[in-house]
């Protein structure tokens, strides 16, 4: 149940995108089309889906204070957390990288449909905030696995959503100053104010 | 023969910009306005949101965002000729999360109130656009010098917008700018109340988007 709820507070009332501005960049620059844009979310859930808990057990296992002791005794002071940033990108970089080989080798449809879009994603800040807030919140692992792939899951919803708006106003009169990157401001603006009306909700 | 080897680089640096002197201004002064890296490159806009509740995260997060970029380019630009083309993602990430690492210790050292407040958004330079945008597209073909000037234009237009939205934001959500209460009391008596939307997400949006309006009707910017 509090997984459950985990879940439903990630996708809608703390949206990684609408109420922590993560991966806005990728969110604006693909969401002209809703065919992009859904295979774009799913790459995103697919890959946060993975790194989230990977970078659990290298912060667990690795780098937090005291957590080396299982190597031998005399390293239970030893503190690497300050290495998180640098082993988290390398994690990220590394496991995309491989998700792209492993994906490209055996599923060519798949691989036509998400491909493109892998490289884009290690730069995508909602990747490294995922596994940052997973540090920050001190999540465990089934926590951090159902985080991971709830966070993608609402940052898919919104990019959808966004780029079924944007398909919609795409012969409205904008001013020519608004159009593109403006426009699309104000209506995240408008879609943040609806997803604030989950804030509360629980189970 | 001496006038045609000076005239080489001539040659090379015109296919970007006109004359030498010139473009160096010219590519400090762009990113400031015209070639803005929030309001035209759509670039590094998630931090651009995040931090700026009040101006005095917004200037933090403008420094250090100036410190990072200009250390990155003169790094990459200084090496730029030895990272093999294949990893060299790999190779910038690096840099800029060990210059992140430090500017994170420095914080949490000398500044903690704001470390805490900034929370993970420090360490998301390390996946700023801005960052990486202007490693790929100057510092891996510029020279060192170009490339700090260039740094220093794209992190100051970085952090004008962020404390000309942070400015708005802690005027109109908490009445207030740099944590001094500018709203007097005797409007507040008088029935005023503090816009809280301003304070969060969705007033960082819709403000955003009305200064980039703004700002492109001032420079002429349209798309498409």
């Amino acid at each position: 149940m509090e997984l459950v709820n985990l879940a439903l507070k990630a996708i809608f009332v703390e949206n990684i995108l609408l109420a922590f501005f993560l991966g806005m960049c990728s969110f604006l620059a693909v969401s002209k089309q809703i065919k992009t844009a859904i295979g774009l979310g799913f790459a995103v859930i697919f890959v946060l889906g993975i790194t989230v808990p990977l970078n659990w057990v290298v912060h667990e296992f690795l780098l937090k204070a005291g957590s080396l002791s299982w190597v031998s005794p005399q390293m239970e002071t030893v503190d690497l957390s300050f290495l998180n940033y640098i082993a988290f990108i390398a994690v990220i970089a590394a496991m995309v990288q491989l998700v792209e080989m492993v994906i490209e080798k055996t599923s060519t449809a798949l691989y036509t449909s998400l491909g493109i879009y892998l490289p884009l994603i290690t730069v995508n800040c909602a990747i490294l905030g995922g596994s940052l807030f997973m540090v920050e919140r001190s999540y465990n692992f089934g926590e951090s696995v159902v985080f991971g792939l709830s966070s993608g899951v609402g940052w898919a919803l919104a990019i959808v959503a966004l780029a079924s708006i944007r398909e919609k106003i795409r012969y409205s009169q904008v001013p020519p100053a608004l159009r593109g990157l403006g426009i699309t401001m104000l209506l995240t603006g408008l879609m943040s104010i609806g997803f604030m009306s989950f804030s509360g909700i629980q189970l | 023969m001496a006038d045609a080897v000076a005239a080489v680089p001539q040659q090379q640096v015109k296919e970007r910009e006109p004359l030498f002197s010139q473009k160096n201004r010219q590519v400090l002064r762009d990113p400031l306005s015209d070639n803005n890296p929030i309001t035209i490159q759509v670039l590094g806009i998630c931090s651009a949101l995040a931090v700026t509740t009040q101006v005095k995260p917004s200037l933090v997060m403008g420094i250090a965002v100036v410190f990072v970029v200009l250390f990155s380019n003169l790094i990459i630009s200084i090496i730029r000729k030895i990272i093999p083309n294949n990893v060299r993602i790999i190779v910038q990430m690096t840099v800029v999360a060990s210059l992140v690492v430090v500017v994170d210790q420095v914080l949490k050292a000398y500044a903690f109130d704001v470390s805490r407040q900034l929370s993970v958004f420090v360490a998301l330079i390390i996946t700023n656009c801005i960052i990486m945008g202007r490693l790929e597209a100057f510092a891996m073909v510029n020279k060192p010098w170009p490339s700090v000037l260039d740094a220093f234009g794209n992190g100051f237009g970085y952090a004008l917008v962020l404390l000309v939205i942070g400015f708005f934001r802690e005027l109109l959500g908490s009445g207030s700018v740099f944590g001094l209460q500018v709203i007097p009391q005797g409007l507040y008596d008088a029935g005023y109340v503090d816009n809280g939307l301003m304070v969060l997400a969705p007033g960082a949006f819709i403000l955003m988007g009305l200064l980039i309006w703004a700002q492109r009707k001032m420079s002429g910017y349209a798309e498409e």
